[in-house]
């Protein structure tokens, strides 16, 4: 089982958090701030697995993380699942995030942060794997969204031009990706 | 209409959505939180418009909120409102939110019943699936009561996307519901070899994850995953399997050796490195739990040890870290092949990564033996020294004091050198283990006399240097090991060179900055002290030291007596007016040392911790009975359900708990007395063991030398690394010695006490440096060996502990959601409510038929595996050929007294591997069968054909092959009977017969039930015979259904069987329609010489309340060769007034209230001479008269059942040397004196 989720940037700033038990949100934030404290401490070329926070679950549990340029994705599992399988899985959804916001940086994940618990929804459900094919995954979410859009219909166009008008004055975004080892590459972004 | 809504849009336009929050928030960096409240604001107001666009764009932005730390829980029922949009974009924004911020707490979650079954049965496969990823975060106990049985149905969903979601989430389910865990299971099975590979997947995933808590109830599935494993290319699924069966090989370990094989060419042959490590786990678990029964396994420990060496070597750190960990689980049973690896893993220690580091440490844990501990050790504390972050260095003074102390000191050949390490680590910087470490020094100095003396020495010396450990103010921690130094400075006092000195310094002023609990024990050993220098001193002439003492002592404590904590300022005070008292007494120099001295007499022992727990209870005592006699009303209520059967004796009284004779009462006190003679928390009544120090001849090594020029060390401290040195030396000599003695004689058997050494090798030349009593800790006497005292009670995965193999009875069905609570219908008549729309009220009664028809098949498959568990246990019997007819009957007729063991033999026979020829080739399967049918009978055949191989392992005589052939034989013809009698059902429309036989699930499984069968002779001749059993239909109140054996005895093939019954008034035979009343009925089969097979025919009957016998007759044509002739068959068909009776499980709560009721009327029954366990009784009754036991007491049992017409029947059966008396009540009486009677006639056949 998975028991959390959490995607955070270099600076510990959630991006993300999905607990599949619950804990009240000051207890959330205290789990962020004691992973983001084991993980970031540790060099790159480290291996990816730490032994749980003192937090999150007891000896059973560990954390599994994959850091890609700004951001660490961490999960938080059980050993009733395979370590180098759910390394996989991290990097199954972020070439998914890559798919369908192609080519995804931080913004995408600061700004859409219900496309991306959208499509968690599609790999991970209730703590454990639903799917790991890619292409099933992205074909899943796209449908889902095609189905919005044809909801939104007419009414929803003036909110898109609104919306359209308010990003023009976005920064321009640098997005650099290389897909041969995906690295989210987001230089210079200022963390907030 | 349309501009509304355009205008609704324009106005939302200028609403804040998510970017635009966050993109705010992003700008007011200086005052986020003044920001978001401002927003918060916002949103609030946004929730309070009546527009769905604008609550869930609000609900959205909390989303967003609650990540960041705010707690949205204000807005669930806004949220709730949300989810139930009648569009998709909405739904999904809502249940979103529910699922990151609902839980068990969250109030309105009983508001959404409704709605999420709405959108568990929406057209839409997307709103499905959105409630049922939601649901899967915060389903809650009524959710899942509520919700169970469409989200079971939801797993036959044509779209393989909302099947595997909807089996993901039963997991969920069971655990907050486990009663529907078994009515689910079957359903769940199939899933496993569901067509599409996501929704086999989730299966696998659930089942795993349900086994890896419970593993024994998922054992007879290993046939089923071991097919999977040798067929599925998934790596996801094979690496669950593999894992699972990692954890069901420690409870069978035949299994394991099936599984060696296949793993190993999945480690030779797979790419995948994740699953080659899971292989290579499991291949291990295997080889643990082999590990008694087989030696010759080396080969694959080298192959796991080797591909493990492969990954600790990897540049890639991940796969050093598994390979760490796989290996430390090879460690344990088998040291030797990883002991061969010290020094790749010693290297690990030097490793930059801290995880890996103690990944390593775990396993050097393993590898210390006698000879390099030390080495290990000193390795250690350099690590110590230069490690960085407390957290480490932390972990590695754990695993020094783990390494040292693990299995009773096994490895520590120097108790010197142990404490010279423990007085080093407390110079560790702000170490939160000085508990451990004091800990440590106490159970050392209590349990090795020999090194007492030592011991006395540092701690005194570590309390003159107190102020070291205490350096900077309260540094919390290190400053416990001053407990433990002052204990045992004060308890082993006579060691001390100077007391006096010692003394001095555990009453200095600083001691009073200490925690309260290290004051109290200064305190108190501070007067041990005392005790001893008086006793010093007092034979002197001169008093002086004594005097100085008390003096000493009196001008200390008042500061002591001062302080804030009570244990201490009582102590002290106490002590104190004691010190003065003597005082009085030097001074008139009158002798009191000795008194003094007696206060603290005896010897603390050490006791185990669990010794409380395992004081037995003295036999006799009973811990529920009442030591006075309860209040009376509580006692009348206390006798009342009794009561209500009519004639109670009056033996049951509780009289039995207090007849205890006076002889029986001394000798326990007696007991009790030797029990507080050993326990040392007992104060003695005599003084009688002296405080005598009782290990003598103890060579001395000297004391060493205080090294002042180490900067930063306590002075007057050993450096454990000199003992090394001298270790080695002094082994040096021994050999040396040994040598030469060896020379002249044989080698000395070895002192006394010393713990057996099972170390490896050369291990047996080290002498210990002591000759060490460890003295064990104390358990009381008759302590009993249990092991279930770890099990966490509040595990939620206890409830999920339920046997699977069982049948479902008739009562376990999801609950369904009704109008009014009508218990009696089925729950496909009643399943749509009013709430949901038409269409999918379509859908759900093509739902419901499908389901019936699911349902068929499965009771179908599962009463094919009943049947073949019935040829697996009849083996034995067939080995007599001589008793052919004989044993032929039993084998038809002897049903497995439990369905638990039959299950288990299913398994015996998978596991024994014989060679059996590839039946499903052999056999045509009529293709009506169903499909899925037919695989898993062949999943269960196919599997020995492949493991021919690693037959020739089970050495097994010639005879008992032959036999297993025959069996084998023997069932294949049954397949073919089956599949035969699959097609009959399915041509005849038979819907509604039997669909569950009855099955007895309550039979206990004390001792082996002799084998008992329903099925009783109906009729034989010289062609044929027929057996039949009778049985009750759940279905219909009017219907029973006779399952009729037929089997053919002569050489000659019969067929056209024609079945016939004269109808009475009361029950008629179900005949097709437009047929005559008279007509027969074609029996659907023919018969083979040998053969048997078996036909149901259904009755209808107006009354049960009498049995009844119908005349028939059986009319068929024996073709042999030449010839053919017309025979028939006369029967009576005996309807007892048992088989109108349904096992039917009730609770006591209940029973209790059906007694209560009144409405039944009471008979009984005595039966004398039953010969035969209380067990046994109760299993016949159950089996034979379709009774499950409701609650059992020693010898008193209430029992229920019910009729077809929903009769109640109780039974209330007491047993007492030989006669049994059986109180019986029912709505019915009629029916119940024929029932008592029937019951009756059973016993006094046996």
């Amino acid at each position: 089982m998975i028991k959390a989720i959490l995607i955070f940037n270099n600076h510990g700033k959630p991006r993300l958090i999905r607990f599949y038990q619950y804990f009240a949100e000051d207890m959330q934030q205290q789990i962020i701030r004691e992973t983001f404290h084991l993980v970031s401490k540790r060099d790159d070329n480290v291996c990816n697995f730490l032994e749980g926070g003192s937090l999150i679950g007891g000896s059973d549990y560990k954390l599994i993380y994959r850091h890609y340029a700004t951001l660490y994705f961490v999960f938080c599992v059980d050993s009733s699942e395979s370590e180098l399988g759910i390394l996989d899985l991290i990097q199954v959804f972020v070439e998914t995030l890559d798919k369908c916001f192609e080519n995804v940086c931080e913004l995408d994940l600061i700004f859409h942060m219900d496309k991306v618990h959208n499509i968690l929804q599609e790999v991970v459900m209730g703590g454990m794997v639903l799917e790991t094919n890619m292409n099933e995954i992205v074909a899943q979410v796209e449908l889902q969204n095609r189905m919005e859009k044809s909801e939104g219909g007419l009414s929803a166009a003036p909110a898109r031009a609104v919306s359209a008008v308010k990003n023009m004055n976005l920064p321009e975004i640098p997005r650099n990706i290389n897909i041969g080892d995906i690295n989210i590459k987001v230089p210079s972004l200022s963390p907030f | 209409m349309a501009l509304k809504i355009v205008k609704g849009s324009i106005d939302r336009m200028f609403d804040k959505n998510l970017q635009d929050l966050v993109r705010g928030i992003r700008n007011h960096k200086e005052d986020e939180a003044k920001y978001i409240s401002t927003c918060i604001d916002e949103i609030k107001q946004e929730l309070k418009q009546d527009n769905i666009a604008v609550n869930a764009n609000a609900v959205c932005k909390l989303t967003y909120l609650q990540m960041l730390g705010y707690d949205v829980s204000w807005a669930a029922f806004n949220i709730v409102e949300v989810m139930s949009s009648s569009k998709f974009t909405y739904k999904r924004i809502g249940y979103l939110a529910a699922s990151q911020c609902f839980h068990e707490g969250t109030d309105v979650i009983m508001l959404t019943t409704n709605q999420i079954r709405k959108d568990l049965s929406s057209p839409n496969q997307y709103d499905t699936g959105v409630a049922l990823t939601g649901l899967s975060c915060f389903v809650t106990p009524d959710l899942a009561r509520d919700l169970a049985n469409d989200i079971m149905t939801l797993m036959s969903h044509t779209k393989p996307y909302i099947r595997k979601k909807a089996v993901l989430i039963m997991y969920k389910v069971f655990l907050k519901y486990p009663e529907s865990l078994r009515p689910a299971f079957p359903r769940l099975k199939e899933k496993l070899e569901d067509p599409d590979p996501g929704v086999q997947s989730a299966a696998v995933n659930v089942i795993c994850e349900l086994a890896r808590r419970n593993p024994k109830n998922y054992l007879s599935l290993a046939p089923l995953f071991f097919k999977l494993m040798t067929s599925s290319t998934n790596n996801w699924v094979l690496i669950k399997i593999i894992k699972l069966f990692g954890a069901l090989t420690p409870l069978e370990p035949r299994l394991g050796k099936k599984l060696i094989e296949p793993l190993t060419n999945l480690i030779h042959s797979t790419s995948a490195m994740s699953l080659l490590y899971e292989c290579v786990n499991t291949v291990i678990a295997v080889l643990i739990s082999l590990s008694s029964g087989m030696p010759n396994h080396s080969a694959s420990i080298q192959l796991c040890v080797q591909k493990l060496r492969i990954l600790i070597e990897d540049s890639d750190q991940n796969l050093k870290y598994l390979g760490l960990l796989a290996m430390s689980k090879i460690l344990k049973t088998h040291p030797k092949s990883v002991q061969s690896h010290k020094d790749l893993i010693l290297q690990c220690l030097d490793d930059k990564d801290e995880s890996i580091r103690l990944r390593a440490l775990d396993l050097l844990y393993g590898m210390v033996s006698k000879k390099n501990l030390m080495e290990i050790v000193k390795k250690l504390m350099l690590h110590v020294d230069k490690a960085e972050g407390t957290t480490y260095r932390d972990e590695l003074l754990t695993k020094i004091i783990d390494i040292c102390s693990q299995s009773n000191y096994q490895y520590i050949t120097n108790f010197e050198w142990y404490i010279s390490i423990l007085v080093e680590l407390t110079r560790l910087e702000g170490t939160r283990h000085g508990h451990l470490i004091a800990s440590q020094m106490l159970d050392v100095a209590i349990r090795v006399k020999a090194i007492r003396c030592f011991a006395v020495a540092q701690m005194a010396t570590l309390l003159d240097n107190a102020h070291l450990l205490t350096g900077n103010t309260q540094r919390n921690g290190i400053c416990e090991v001053l407990y433990a130094a002052a204990w045992i400075c004060g308890e082993f006092s006579e060691h001390l060179e100077d007391p006096m000195q010692t003394l001095e310094a555990m009453l200095r002023p600083k001691v009073a900055t200490l925690p309260g609990h290290i004051q109290a024990v200064y305190v108190q050993n501070a007067a041990k002290l005392f005790a001893t220098v008086l006793q010093k001193h007092e034979g002197e002439t001169d008093s002086q030291v004594a005097q100085e003492t008390s003096q000493l002592l009196v001008e200390r404590l008042p500061l002591f007596v001062q302080s804030a904590n009570l244990e201490v300022q009582e102590r002290a005070s106490c002590i104190l007016q004691l010190v003065k008292y003597i005082q009085k007494l030097q001074q008139k120099n009158v002798e009191v040392a000795d008194e003094v001295t007696a206060l603290f007499a005896g010897e603390l022992n050490p006791v185990a911790p669990k010794a409380q727990k395992k004081v037995p209870i003295p036999e006799g005592l009973n811990l529920d009975a009442w030591i006075n006699d309860p209040p009376s009303e509580s006692e009348s209520e206390d006798e009342k359900p009794k009561a209500i059967f009519a004639k109670e004796e009056p033996k049951h009284s509780r009289s039995k708990h207090t007849e205890v004779d006076e002889k029986e009462l001394a000798r326990r006190r007696e007991a009790r007395k030797q029990e507080q003679a050993n326990n040392p928390f007992y104060i003695k009544a005599s003084p009688s063991s002296q405080k005598g120090f009782d290990a003598p001849g103890v060579e001395h090594i000297p004391v060493v030398q205080i090294d002042l020029s180490v900067p930063l060390k306590v002075p007057g401290m050993p450096m454990s690394d000199q003992y090394v040195k001298l270790e080695e030396e002094r082994r040096q000599k021994d050999k040396a010695d040994k040598k030469k003695k060896e020379k002249k004689k044989k080698r000395e058997k070895r002192g006394k006490g010393r713990k057996a050494d099972s170390g490896p090798e050369s291990e047996e030349d080290i002498t210990p440096a002591h000759q060490v009593d460890i003295v064990t800790e104390e358990m009381p006497e008759n302590a009993l060996p249990s092991d279930d005292d770890d099990k966490d009670p509040n595990d939620p995965h206890k409830a999920l502990d339920i046997d699977l193999d069982k049948p479902l009875a008739d009562s376990e069905k999801l609950p369904v959601r009704t109008h009014r609570p009508e218990m009696l219908k089925s729950p496909a008549e009643d399943r749509d409510g009013e709430a949901a729309p038409q269409e999918s009220k379509k859908k759900s009664s093509k739902d419901k038929k499908e389901k019936k028809e699911k349902d068929r098949k499965r009771s179908k498959e599962e009463k094919k595996k009943k049947k073949k568990h019935k040829e697996v246990e009849e083996e034995p019997v067939e080995s007599q050929p001589e008793e052919a007819v004989q044993s032929e009957e039993t084998k038809e007729v002897s049903a497995p007294p439990t369905s638990t063991s039959a299950e288990a033999s299913d398994l015996d026979f998978w596991l024994s591997s014989a060679p059996v020829p590839h039946v499903a080739q052999e056999v045509t399967a009529p293709p009506s069968a169903a499909a899925e049918d037919t695989s898993s009978a062949a999943a269960l055949e196919s599997e020995p054909d492949e493991r021919k191989d690693t037959e020739p392992e089970d050495t097994k005589s010639s005879k008992h092959k032959k036999k297993k052939q025959k069996k084998e034989k023997e069932e294949k013809d049954k397949k073919k009977k089956k599949r035969h009698h699959h097609h009959h059902h399915h041509h005849h429309h038979h819907s509604d017969v039997g669909e569950d036989s009855v099955q007895n699930g309550t039979v206990e499984e004390e001792e082996p039930l002799p084998p008992m069968s329903n099925f009783s002779l109906l009729a034989e001749n010289a062609y044929i015979k027929m057996v039949c059993d009778i049985q009750g239909n759940h279905q219909d109140e009017s219907k029973v259904v006779v399952s009729v054996i037929f089997e053919n005895k002569c050489s000659s093939f019969l067929k056209s069987m024609e079945f016939n019954v004269l109808d009475s008034l009361n029950s008629k035979l179900q005949r097709p329609e437009g047929a005559g009343p008279h007509d027969s009925l074609t029996v659907p089969f023919q018969l083979p010489p040998g053969v048997s097979n078996e036909a149901r025919f259904v009755f209808t009957v107006q009354s049960i309340v009498m049995p009844q016998k119908l005349k028939g007759t059986l009319t068929f044509i024996v073709k042999s060769d030449d010839s053919s002739t017309h025979e028939k068959l006369d029967f009576k068909l005996h309807f007892t007034c048992t088989s109108y009776l349904i096992t039917t499980p009730c609770y006591s709560d209940a029973y209790a209230k059906l007694l209560e009721s009144g409405d039944l009327k009471g008979s009984s029954l005595r039966l004398e001479g039953i010969n035969m366990p209380f067990h046994h009784l109760l299993a016949r009754i159950c089996f034979h008269h379709h009774f499950s036991v409701v609650e059992r007491i020693d010898s008193c049992a209430s029992m229920y059942s019910r009729s077809i017409q929903g009769h109640h029947v109780c039974l209330l059966v007491k047993t007492a040397d030989q006669t049994v008396s059986i109180d019986a009540k029912c709505d019915e009486p009629s029916l119940l004196g024929n029932v008592l009677d029937e019951i009756k006639e059973t016993f006094s056949k046996c």
